[in-house]
């Protein structure tokens, strides 16, 4: 098992955001978390990259607890968090936001910016332009490839299909099919249930800072419950 | 004749000397105003003790002035290496005052969240604690500080005496300004400060200490403050209130040229040192601060953001 979490609970001041949740994810896995607006989905991401500690429960990744863990020390740990909205450094070149993407590591990491340039040959023809004047989806590959400047062996992706055109999506999560090729094992948040459920291996549905049930992603598309709230009449 | 006129009429004569002069002290603004800018730009808090560290590096060279100098006349050669001694205490007692400024007052209130209200009081408190006890170890009459070099006239610029002090205040000032701007802007640490300006959460998340980069943050500011204490106390001495005036100018040339943008605070400060320094060929020299505060009022009434208005994150 890579990723374990025992009824862990965080507070945001007098609020509880997550009600000791548990769940895990195993190597190599697509995971999906499932849920409406304000059930935790984003709060358990942030608690899985250090920027929120949970007041009480475990972490444990790759064996080691990390629940007490600084976010900045995450990356070279081995997760990497590709956050809500994106958050490209507005005022960086689009080669800055991925030198950033590798600023826990101390070898040479040219390689690596080469092979982003391969993968998005848009953010290698825009690789001096400033971020902020990037578009949505070409904001979404640079996030996602400076998440991979790290490295990762656990991609943390919250909402990557936000505000994006249908057609932008399908070619996100067809970025996102191949870095779970390569060997990352990814956890990711989203309100495009079906898109998530095609692409995942099994999947968490969060209600009010609960996990309120699991299944096999292709149960879950099928489950009515889901079909019900999450994806009213977007299959078939 | 009128006064305006009267004073007119010499202006020509006195341009270049005025420009010079000008230019010097805003050198020596522009290096105060960064500290301001570069605390400003990742915290979003103006460091109001920041007028100390710029004593502590006036305090910290006199004293050193005093041991290698006491009274004779260096030579060349010494005078160089005074001077470059004289910038590295300077800057490092700025450094770290600096650094200790932000372990003590502000620190403990980040960790708990304070509002930016307790950030002010806090620094009005660290600041009145430093000069006061400037004041009480090392006297309150103004200390004349031995001179590392004597100031004769190097050249002349149509007419106008152009003094050592002047070039060494530009060969230092660009000096430290240049390599400021470049470390910002080019460098693993400098490219964490800007990320942490920009956007600290996804800075941290990348891997940034962002606890860290705020104390790089304040040495690097205090350092260059220091280093400006050292050049101002040179003709005029040190006196434990002396930083209050100057740090209240280079506050005001940060503002004006746009605050959390590091070329704006040169420009601010370049532009008020010359704006002050040519209202004596207009108005009478009692009128100086006058002067400079209502080009301030002026600027900020047109472009309320400051001259540059940008961000400490633009890397050029």
């Amino acid at each position: 098992m890579m990723l374990k979490v025992e009824n862990a609970v965080v507070r945001y001041g007098a609020i509880t955001a997550l009600h000791g949740i548990s769940f895990e994810v195993n190597q190599g896995e697509v995971v999906t978390l499932l849920g409406a607006n304000g059930a935790g989905k984003s709060t358990t991401l942030r608690m899985l990259s250090g920027l929120h500690a949970p007041s009480s429960g475990t972490i444990t990744f790759e064996g080691q607890e990390i629940t007490k863990v600084k976010a900045h020390l995450f990356t070279t740990m081995g997760i990497s968090h590709v956050p809500e909205g994106r958050r490209i450094f507005p005022e960086m070149t689009v080669q800055e936001n991925l030198e950033m993407g590798a600023f826990g590591r101390k070898d040479n990491y040219d390689d690596d910016m080469e092979r982003m340039f391969t993968l998005f040959p848009i953010l290698k023809d825009r690789r001096k332009q400033l971020g902020g004047n990037l578009s949505g989806g070409e904001q979404q590959m640079l996030a996602i490839s400076r998440a991979m400047m790290s490295h990762p062996r656990l991609l943390l992706l919250d909402e990557p299909s936000m505000g994006l055109a249908p057609m932008i999506i399908d070619q996100i999560f067809g970025i996102i099919a191949e870095i779970r090729k390569s060997g990352t094992t990814v956890l990711v948040v989203e309100q495009n249930a079906a898109q998530a459920l095609r692409l995942a291996d099994r999947g968490y549905v969060m209600e009010n800072g609960v996990i309120a049930f699991s299944d096999d992603a292709s149960k879950l598309l099928h489950d009515p419950r889901i079909r019900a709230v999450y994806l009213g009449e977007s299959i078939e | 004749m009128s006064y305006f006129t009267s004073h007119f009429s010499t202006f020509g004569h006195e341009f270049w000397g005025l420009l010079v002069g000008g230019v010097a002290n805003g050198v020596v603004y522009a290096m105060v105003a960064i500290g301001y800018t570069m605390v400003y730009g990742v915290l979003r808090l103006i460091n109001f003790a920041h007028s100390e560290i710029f004593t502590s590096g006036a305090f910290a060279s006199f004293f050193l002035m005093k041991a290698l100098v006491g009274g004779s006349t260096p030579t060349a050669t010494e005078s160089v290496i005074y001077v470059i001694l004289g910038v590295l205490v300077g800057g490092l007692a700025g450094a770290l005052a600096a650094l200790a400024l932000e372990r003590v007052a502000y620190r403990p209130l980040r960790r708990r969240n304070a509002p930016k209200l307790a950030y002010l009081i806090s620094a009005i408190g660290a600041s009145y604690f430093l000069f006061n006890f400037y004041g009480k170890e090392f006297g309150r009459i103004n200390l004349s500080m031995d001179a590392p070099f004597t100031n004769n006239t190097v050249f002349t610029i149509f007419g106008a005496p152009v003094q050592m002090y002047y070039i060494v205040i530009v060969i230092v000032g660009v000096i430290m300004l240049v390599s400021l701007d470049r470390f910002v802007a080019k460098s693993k640490l400098g490219r964490g400060i800007r990320a942490v300006a920009q956007d600290a959460e996804t800075a941290s998340l990348m891997g940034v200490n962002i606890d860290r980069t705020i104390s790089l943050t304040f040495v690097l500011g205090g350092f260059l403050g220091g280093v400006a204490g050292f050049l101002f106390a040179i003709p005029i001495g040190v006196v434990y209130t002396m930083g209050f005036t100057p740090a209240l100018k280079a506050f005001s040339a940060a503002v004006l040229g746009g605050i959390g943008n590091l070329r704006g605070a040169v420009i601010g400060g370049l532009l008020l040192g010359i704006v002050e320094s040519f209202s004596v060929a207009f108005f009478d020299g009692v009128y100086i601060d006058v002067v400079a505060f209502a080009v301030l009022v002026l600027v900020l009434m047109v472009r309320p953001t400051g001259i540059l208005g940008e961000r400490l994150g633009r890397s050029a």
